[in-house]
């Protein structure tokens, strides 16, 4: 306890998020030899992370002897349209195996091959099989051997713990500042290094594949504390969400049921897929299968709810129901559809954020002496759009290099305090939600962003749209001080812990738009009316956003960050992609 | 656990009882709402804190039925809010929505499921044996051999979202609350999942039969009745559990022939901790 | 909004709205009334085989036939010396302990309904109660009863050593049927086939087993399912042998 009677913790490394990154992150650091804790929003092992369902994709070859990282490292550069950092795609396609391989000998338990050896499925974009699975639960079965090896691994976590500042000191981040959900009481912590793996924002949009949890409050700490942030603009929208009923719309409808062999219809009963990628057909990468399901709809072709039909009633029954338990188990039980005698009603769905913190790929580290990012929360590994079952992945291979990294730069540095007056302003902050004169209402201003943003900023833009949702959400920007918690009880108070989040999301908000704007063409999950095609320019730039508030915000095209020794195999698949 | 299903119910107006309070007091306050078609309990509970209630605290997060947040006892049986529909339960009279039981309550529905945290940090992690066989259990590159059919028989309990529904209507908790002598169905599934691991090299019957409290258990059931995952947590881990600590204490048989379970497996480390509520 | 009162937590208090306790009443009256009904008969010693016409149909309840077999002739109901075993088996086994702590026991009566305040609840941990981690001793002894009443329906078909076939012998082959598919679907059974390997694969032998785990676990699934269909049979195969044998009404037989 500090004098103000605030609770305060000291850590070597503080890593905040406990999804896959955050506990990778974590044992990377403790295992490293740094004090560590961890600090989640939410009780540990409910993470996002929990979600994924598809698999982990690792070039194995355990099914396919031919994969290799190259390959794997190809893939994801076509995938990402050649945005991607080129050292971050390499790093995760050659680390991948490893990770895999490790968390079986944590205690994860994988499908098996005849010859027993982990299975490996077919996903959308990837060559081969290649993405390690557990039937439809992969998620869960990671984030579970991570907690475990976490809560083992000497690390101290707080749970239900909402961080909402990080603090510096000069140049340099040292700790952060925030409260606990269960009580209301305020907590700081010092760090010599703080990891961020708060995953994604997908919260900004109404309908989406994301937890709660996922309202971009690491982008948003970040961009506060004057890192840079990369390829915004580039927000997946996952092709297959559930449209039906209301409550569950966006829920997510795993790319492992077109692995499987799923099949999608319009309403009409045509295969569309044949006309917008004959030869992947359904496998190929989900912003094409995102957009010709949208076209579908838009263009009337569309079910009785406003998707496309996927259809596994052709497959076994005892098979569907083996490989896809939770999804057989989801349309059953929320929208009384049996999947393995009906097809089922989908749509686009707000899935992932590609862009993030822009790190150096091998250790983690921002901009900002002393800050790191991970995960979702970190850009550039997957360009302009991810393919399925390389979010896992990442996870692991940046989790533990961010952990890493983190832990040497706090072994070489001495101990940090945190600035009185920066804690005081914090502690200002929460107060003014609880009792400031403000009062607009978060849930509303919630509600009104999701709005502009699924209106102007949804998977097709224009710049009459965009233009006109970055008005609307300056707006808010004028209102946002003013954000006021409808209850000023401290325990487990839902209005606070939104009035953070509304901030950090409107920040969010105006980085997408701001760089979907800047970006004048078509690319992965970035598509502009206005501007169909491929722009070379822009086919060799990355957007970098910073700045310390709305205000100020700045967006500089800057070039991709290539490797000489990578360039043969980027260029051997981009002539192959002509070939074809 | 069946209820009265009534698909054809068209959406309207329905009543709920949420009860409201802290460990000092509380009651069941009545709210009543607009429902639209496929509504779960939880998006009626959401939309009363948005528009009735903005104090009223609930645990949620992903609303898919896959991180195990929104436990509560609708109608008066544990359940996922995110997963009941409001039109499965019986129309003609108000829906109770109440916190677990088995734990201490924060507020409203909103429990300190904490404790089993700490009993999971005295379930030894799992270990793999120290020698496994080149080619048979391990290959070259380091990777695990294991057959899909051990694979099946111990993702049946990694499937568990950790909802903690079976701690909270097992009875030795909830009635008796022996929390620190009984470590409750979740972490008796979880120790079954480790003990069968064909590669696990920790022998994990005296933690199971002793701290774990295993005895204890009366397999009345009500676990496997209440988990949304459909796990047959009875069945397929307490039973097998109990079996295999009777192999090692009480098999007059295995005695007279010297036979012990768990040859090859490492005693873990002593435990120091009692996990109490 | 309105407020609405929580009841108070004592036995049998609850918040569900479905007739809990109608499960409870069912077990109590249906396995009093075989208790009452196998002691009485135990006791009686009498009318427990078909004899008319050269037949020999024997009530399971009284298998063996230690008169028949072994010429043990006692005047003391001697049904006890043999059906400590199958009731052994029954009350250790899984599911009627589920089924009497539930309904008997009241810990508790039904999920996530108030159980009967107990000063100090010890689960299966102390005597008396402890003594059911015997199940698999008794499911030793309840298979060579097994063996036996398979004997005396096959002995069943012989009328005066012809063959025959009548009501009383598919009485008997549909009782030893049900009652090998309950005892057969033991959970003990299913741990000492199969369930106590940590590894399914790693043998040729372990192999063998797990594919007889496979099956066991098919039955055991619906262990509950037999173990009341199993001790419904015995219970009409021995009532209707008891009334054939004391001449209310003659067994329907045709003798080849």
């Amino acid at each position: 306890m500090s004098e103000q009677g605030i609770e305060h913790h000291d850590y070597d490394v503080l890593i905040l998020g406990s999804g896959g990154s955050g506990l990778r992150a974590a044992i990377a650091a403790a295992e490293a030899g740094a004090r560590t804790g961890l600090v989640c929003k939410s009780l540990l092992g409910k993470a996002h992370t929990v979600m994924a369902e598809g698999g982990l994709a690792a070039s194995l070859g355990n099914v396919a002897p031919e994969d290799g990282w190259s390959t794997h490292f190809q893939d994801t550069m076509f995938g990402g349209k050649y945005l991607n950092n080129w050292r971050m795609a390499e790093l995760h396609a050659k680390e991948a195996p490893d990770r895999a391989r490790e968390l079986e000998h944590w205690g994860a338990v994988f499908d098996r091959t005849p010859e027993r050896t982990m299975s490996q499925r077919a996903f959308g974009g990837h060559t081969y099989k290649r993405l390690v699975h557990i039937g439809d639960r992969t998620g869960l079965e990671m984030i579970r051997t991570l907690h475990d090896r976490t809560v083992h691994s000497n690390v101290e976590v707080f749970m239900e713990t909402t961080v909402t500042r990080l603090i510096k000191d000069g140049d340099r981040v040292v700790g952060c500042f925030g409260y606990r959900r269960q009580t209301g009481e305020l907590i700081s912590f010092s760090a010599k290094a703080l990891v961020l793996a708060t995953g994604g924002s997908g919260r900004i949009y109404k309908i989406t594949s994301n937890s709660q949890d996922c309202t971009g409050d690491g982008y948003a700490l970040a961009y506060e504390a004057g890192a840079q942030l990369v390829d915004m603009e580039f927000v997946q929208f996952h092709p297959t969400g559930m449209v039906y009923p209301p409550g569950v719309a966006g829920l997510l409808v795993t790319e492992a049921v077109r692995g499987e062999g799923g099949i999608l219809r319009n309403a009409n009963g045509e295969r569309f897929m044949e006309r917008y990628d004959p030869k992947r057909m359904e496998l190929s990468t989900r912003d094409v299968v995102a957009r010709s399901i949208y076209t579908e709809v838009k263009e009337g072709r569309g079910t009785p709810h406003g998707g496309a039909y996927l259809d596994v009633s052709h497959l076994d029954s005892d098979y569907v129901k083996r490989k896809l338990p939770s999804m057989y188990d989801q349309f059953l039980e929320l929208a009384g559809v049996d999947i393995t005698k009906e097809p089922m009603q989908v749509g686009p769905t707000c899935h992932y954020f590609m862009g993030g913190v822009k790190v150096d790929p091998d250790t983690g580290v921002s901009r900002v002496p002393g800050l790191f990012a991970t995960g979702e929360a970190s850009g550039g590994m997957n360009g302009a759009n991810r393919l399925g079952g390389n979010s896992l992945g990442d996870l692991l291979v940046f989790g533990r290099r961010a952990g890493e990294g983190a832990a040497a730069t706090a072994n070489a540095s001495g101990p940090v305090t945190l600035p009185p007056e920066a804690v005081a302003d914090a502690q200002a902050e929460i107060e003014g939600f609880l009792h400031g004169s403000g009062n607009e209402n978060p849930f509303h201003m919630h509600r009104e962003l999701q709005k502009i943003m699924g209106d102007g900023v949804g998977i097709f833009r224009d710049e009459e749209g965009l233009s006109e949702a970055i008005g609307k959400l300056e707006e808010l920007d004028a209102r946002v001080a003013n954000l006021r918690a409808p209850s000023d009880r401290l325990d487990y108070n839902p209005g606070l812990q939104l009035c953070r989040e509304v901030k950090n999301m409107l920040t969010v908000s105006h980085m997408i738009a701001r760089g979907a704007l800047l970006r004048e063409e078509s690319r992965g999950a970035h598509s502009r009316l206005d501007h169909t095609g491929y722009s070379d320019y822009w086919g060799e730039h990355n957007i970098i956003v910073e700045g310390t508030s709305t205000q100020e915000m700045s967006l500089t095209p800057t070039p991709v960050v290539k490797r000489d020794e990578l360039e043969a195999l980027v260029e051997a698949r981009k002539e192959a992609e002509k070939a074809s | 656990m069946s209820e009265t299903i009534d698909l054809a119910h068209a959406p309207g107006p329905r009543k709920l009882q949420i009860w409201r309070g802290d460990l000092t007091s509380g009651e069941l306050v009545e709210y009543e709402l607009e429902t639209e078609p496929g509504m779960v309990v939880l998006d009626a509970v959401l939309e009363i804190q948005r528009s009735q209630a903005p104090d009223l605290a609930v645990r949620w997060n992903c609303k898919a039925a896959k991180c195990g947040s929104c436990s509560a006892e609708v109608n008066g049986r544990p359940r996922l809010m995110c997963k009941t529909r409001l039109d499965h339960l019986p129309a003609d009279e108000p829906i109770t929505v109440e916190p677990m039981r088995a734990f201490p309550l924060i507020r409203d529905l909103v429990t300190d499921v904490s404790w089993n945290y700490r009993v999971n940090k005295q379930i030894t992690p799992f270990t793999p044996r120290e020698s496994l066989k080149p080619g048979v259990e391990v290959n070259e590159k380091g990777e695990f051999l294991i057959d899909q059919a051990d694979t099946d028989r111990m993702s049946e309990f990694r499937k568990c979202i950790e909802c903690f529904m079976c701690q909270d209507v097992c009875h030795i908790l909830r009635d008796h609350r022996l929390h620190d002598r009984y470590y409750g169905p979740r972490f008796m599934m979880r120790m079954a999942s480790l003990d069968m691991h064909p590669l696990d090299g920790v022998d994990r019957l005296d933690q199971i039969a002793d701290e774990g409290g295993i005895g204890l258990c009366n397999i009345t059931k009500c676990c496997t009745e209440v988990c949304p995952e459909g796990i047959h947590i009875t069945d397929n881990a307490i039973i097998p559990m109990k079996e295999r600590v009777v192999d090692q204490r009480h098999d007059p048989l295995l005695k007279l022939l010297h036979r012990t379970p768990n040859k090859g497996r490492r005693k873990p480390p002593p435990r120091t901790e009692t996990p109490t509520l | 909004m309105t407020t609405v009162a929580t009841p108070p937590r004592r036995l049998g208090a609850t918040m569900r709205r479905d007739r809990w306790w109608v499960q409870p009443v069912l077990v109590v009256t249906s396995l009093t009334l075989f208790g009452v009904y196998t002691i009485i008969h135990a006791i009686v010693s009498n009318y427990y085989a078909i004899t008319a016409g050269g037949a020999h149909l024997q009530s399971p309840m009284f298998s063996p036939d230690l008169p028949g077999i072994i010429q043990f002739h006692t005047s003391l109901p001697w049904a006890f010396l043999v059906l400590w075993a199958p009731l052994g088996l029954r009350s250790t086994c899984y599911y009627y302990r589920k089924s009497y702590y539930r309904s008997f026991f009241l810990a508790p009566p039904s999920c996530a309904v108030a159980g009967a305040a107990r000063r100090k609840y010890t689960g299966e941990t102390k005597f008396p109660l402890v003594l059911n981690n015997m199940h698999r001793v008794f499911f030793y002894f309840a298979v060579i009863v097994i063996g036996f009443l398979w004997y005396d329906a096959i002995r069943g078909l012989f009328y005066h050593g012809s063959f025959g076939i009548g009501v009383g012998n598919a009485i008997m082959f549909v009782n030893v049927f049900c009652l090998s598919a309950f005892t057969f679907g033991c959970n003990s059974w299913r741990h000492l086939i199969g369930g106590k390997l940590n590894c399914f694969s790693c043998t040729p032998a372990a192999q063998t087993r797990h594919n007889a785990w496979k099956r066991v676990s098919i039955l055991n699934g619906r262990h509950m399912q037999w173990a009341w269909i199993s001790m419904f049979t015995v219970w009409g195969t021995d009532l209707y042998i008891w009334l054939v044998s004391s001449g209310a009404f003659s067994d329907p037989h045709h003798v080849f």
